[in-house]
């Protein structure tokens, strides 16, 4: 089950949906981010096919309706279904204005590793490499720190990377972050976030730019 | 001419030790459960798997797996199937990983008669290893080359006697690109229609893709897959 963190994360990326919008949610916290959109115009699109995903209630489950993670779906009117290598073209060819997406690990310039781990053996890479290449606009929704408590935002990756394109946005528990010129910019602290704890737990380097607001509550 | 096909061994009839077989599904979801469960009961061994998962632990191709059928899966989430690590850590399985996009696309040029592409997909990266780079208007692309088997086993919703196919939800993914890509194509499906009750414009599958069809009788449901008839 979703904890508290992984839901504040989750509602401050659905903050950034503003449709009309194609957006397609990688498994973990990117999936909660959608209880959180009421804009009609925010269609939601999954690499196994259909676009028009919307939340099923248990007793209308299908078996054969399923997100990428292969969750029970139900389907929105005016949605449609599609074979994988048109999915995939839609994704590949720039269709999909908005792909969501979880880390093991990211850069300071940007780049993301999250599909393999050093030292074992490399056992999927599913839809994460064509959606990097292929996603109009990337924002990585993670946890802050791994579950030792190091960073993941990193100098450098020390995982394999999923793709040369440099994501957008990063919003962690602690702060959102966005991509400019291979640079991380601090744009914003999440509630109950210093600063200084940002610093401590984030190993890239990073320029801060808060926006006035943020200035104002004092932190 | 009915394309019908008495049951899972009629169906199989052309596979072969050493055949590269193309299987659809996303996990189960839309996987040939019944022509899965028929080729568990051949003798047949040494086989080339194209499948976007190797099933899940000890159902669809992981009872397959378990057999030790398999020498090669191509796909490009494994990780549904524990049993695939532990097999590739013992050696007893080659395993060939792309992305799902590529994946698709090489089965989809596969049966378009397409040697292969050039794709941005996995450029700079660890599966880009050993690949051909081109510069193709100021981006780098790697090349990938198209996907063909010997067999395709599919599931669809409904088809007609021709082997016209229609099908059903997110049950569809892999199914229709693997159609077009194999020497021989079998579709398992729920019903089984005369011509003409599907409408032409509803067919996903034109029958020129399909060689036989097969009525399903393992079937995915809310509380697992279930045997019919």
């Amino acid at each position: 089950m979703a904890n508290e963190i992984q839901e504040s994360i989750a509602s401050r990326a659905a903050k950034e949906l503003n449709g009309p919008c194609v957006v397609n949610l990688g498994i973990g916290i990117p999936t909660l981010v959608a209880k959180y959109i009421d804009d009609q115009q925010v269609y939601f699109h999954t690499e196994n096919g259909l676009l028009g995903v919307t939340d099923v209630d248990e007793e209308h489950q299908d078996p054969n309706l399923v997100n990428a993670g292969k969750l029970p779906v139900g389907e929105t009117l005016g949605a449609s279904f599609f074979n994988s290598a048109e999915s995939f073209g839609m994704i590949r060819g720039g269709h999909v204005d908005v792909a969501i997406l979880g880390v093991l690990q990211m850069d300071q310039t940007g780049k993301i590793a999250n599909w393999a781990v050093p030292g074992k053996n490399i056992m999927g890479v599913g839809g994460a490499m064509d959606l990097l290449v292929g996603a109009k606009k990337v924002i990585i929704t993670t946890t802050h720190t791994a579950k030792d408590g190091s960073s993941k935002l990193l100098k450098e990756c020390t995982f394999p990377i999923t793709s040369t394109r440099i994501v957008d946005m990063i919003i962690t528990e602690l702060a959102v972050f966005e991509v400019k010129e291979k640079q991380l910019e601090l744009v914003e602290l999440m509630p109950g976030a210093t600063l200084d704890e940002v610093r401590e737990k984030t190993e890239a380097v990073f320029s801060v730019s808060l926006k006035q607001d943020h200035l104002e509550e004092g932190i | 001419m009915s394309k019908l096909l008495e049951n899972g061994t009629a169906a199989l009839k052309s596979v072969r030790t050493g055949d590269t077989i193309m299987v659809g599904g996303f996990g189960l979801i839309g996987a040939p459960l019944t022509l899965i469960d028929a080729l568990t009961e051949k003798d047949v061994k040494d086989l080339t798997i194209i499948s976007n998962n190797l099933g899940e632990k000890g159902k669809g191709l992981g009872i397959l797996l378990g057999q030790k059928k398999i020498k090669k899966g191509i796909g490009s989430y494994f990780t549904s199937n524990r049993d695939v690590g532990d097999a590739y850590r013992r050696g007893e399985i080659k395993l060939e990983l792309l992305p799902q996009g590529t994946l698709s696309e090489s089965i989809r040029a596969g049966g378009a008669g397409i040697g292969g592409y050039y794709t941005k997909t996995g450029v700079g990266t660890e599966l880009a290893k050993n690949k051909e780079e081109r510069e193709i208007n100021g981006e780098l692309y790697i090349f990938e080359p198209a996907i063909r088997a010997n067999v395709a086993l599919i599931r669809a919703w409904k088809a007609d006697t021709l082997g016209n196919l229609v099908y059903y939800k997110t049950a569809r993914n892999f199914n229709p690109v693997m159609a077009t890509a194999a020497d021989v194509v079998i579709a398992e499906v729920d019903k089984i229609v005369e011509p003409g009750e599907l409408s032409p414009e509803e067919i996903v599958t034109p029958h020129l893709f399909v060689d036989g069809i097969l009525l399903a009788t393992k079937i995915l449901t809310n509380e697992g897959v279930v045997t019919h008839g």
